[in-house]
């Protein structure tokens, strides 16, 4: 039997300062200080939804991406979507972990916050993105020294291969400070870039 | 106590990320879980934190929190009684 053919429907960057959607500048920033851009693109695109301010900042970077790229999306508010989440990134949660770590080395001032220690995980941003989007799908998040397209490559065909998404969201979230870089895309059945490892480098 | 009522309501929105809320938008009976302030489980830890690093109280069993965080009003009231600092 012939191996179907994906491809990637969409793709968004959010990376020094800039916000783009298919290659489309969408908004530009201003300053270095990651909190302040990633809130003033909250503000941008609308979002209506307080628990973004709760989120640690990787969760924060992540949410906005898949945000601008699904909502083109147009998913059913009350329906399942079937959509799988491939996520990797060199800091892990590290810029979590350090003011998790900040809070509990003075053993005279102990007060570790839970609201903190809770996103001391990476994936925690995966499940921000599923609540959602009602996602109820697989979702995976692993740590390269780099950006690896091979491994997403594999990793989401073989999702899509054996029938257990029917869309795969995939990406590279990092973030560490104030430097932070996310490219997500989309690969489907439908049409769009024939998906490949040279696609997936070329648009990265 | 209504200066500690306002010192709450304060570091509610602070410390819990409300965002565009002000203290003034908060009631002293308001409920602070359900269809008060939507607070989750999470925010009633760190309030549990709260109340151990700036009032000195702390709590031994989280399920105390239930009565005690209802709302500012009740939670004001238990600090006057129980703080250590």
């Amino acid at each position: 039997m012939k191996k179907p053919t994906y491809h990637i429907k969409s793709y968004c960057h959010i990376r020094e300062n800039t916000v783009s959607l298919n290659g489309v500048e969408l908004f530009v920033g201003n300053g270095p200080n990651f909190p302040v851009f990633i809130k003033s693109v909250y503000k941008k695109f609308k979002v209506d939804y307080p628990k973004f301010f709760k989120m640690d900042n990787l969760s924060k970077l992540a949410f906005m991406a898949a945000e601008v790229l699904l909502t083109k999306e147009n998913l059913g508010s009350g329906v399942d979507n079937n959509i799988a989440l491939v996520f990797a990134n060199r800091a892990s949660s590290l810029d979590t972990d350090r003011k998790h770590g900040a809070s509990i080395e003075d053993d005279n001032s102990y007060y570790p916050s839970p609201a903190v220690f809770v996103y001391t995980l990476p994936n925690i941003c995966l499940g921000e993105i599923s609540i959602k989007h009602k996602l109820f799908s697989e979702n995976s998040f692993f740590i390269f020294d780099g950006f690896n397209a091979e491994h997403l490559f594999h990793y989401s065909s073989s999702l899509l291969d054996l029938n257990k998404a029917e869309e795969v969201l995939c990406g590279w979230v990092d973030l560490d400070e104030n430097n932070y870089e996310a490219f997500l895309y989309l690969v489907s059945k439908d049409v769009g870039t024939k998906y490949s490892v040279k696609a997936i480098n070329s648009l990265y | 106590m209504g200066d500690l009522k306002e010192e709450l309501k304060g570091k509610i929105i602070e410390q819990l990320n409300l965002e565009d809320i002000t203290v003034a938008e908060i009631a002293d009976d308001d409920p602070l879980f359900g269809d008060g302030l939507g607070l989750d489980s999470i925010d009633a830890l760190e309030l549990i934190v709260m109340l151990d690093k700036d009032y000195g109280i702390r709590l031994s069993d989280p399920k105390e929190g239930r009565k005690i965080f209802e709302s500012v009003e009740i939670m004001a009231k238990y600090i006057e009684e129980h703080r250590t600092k």
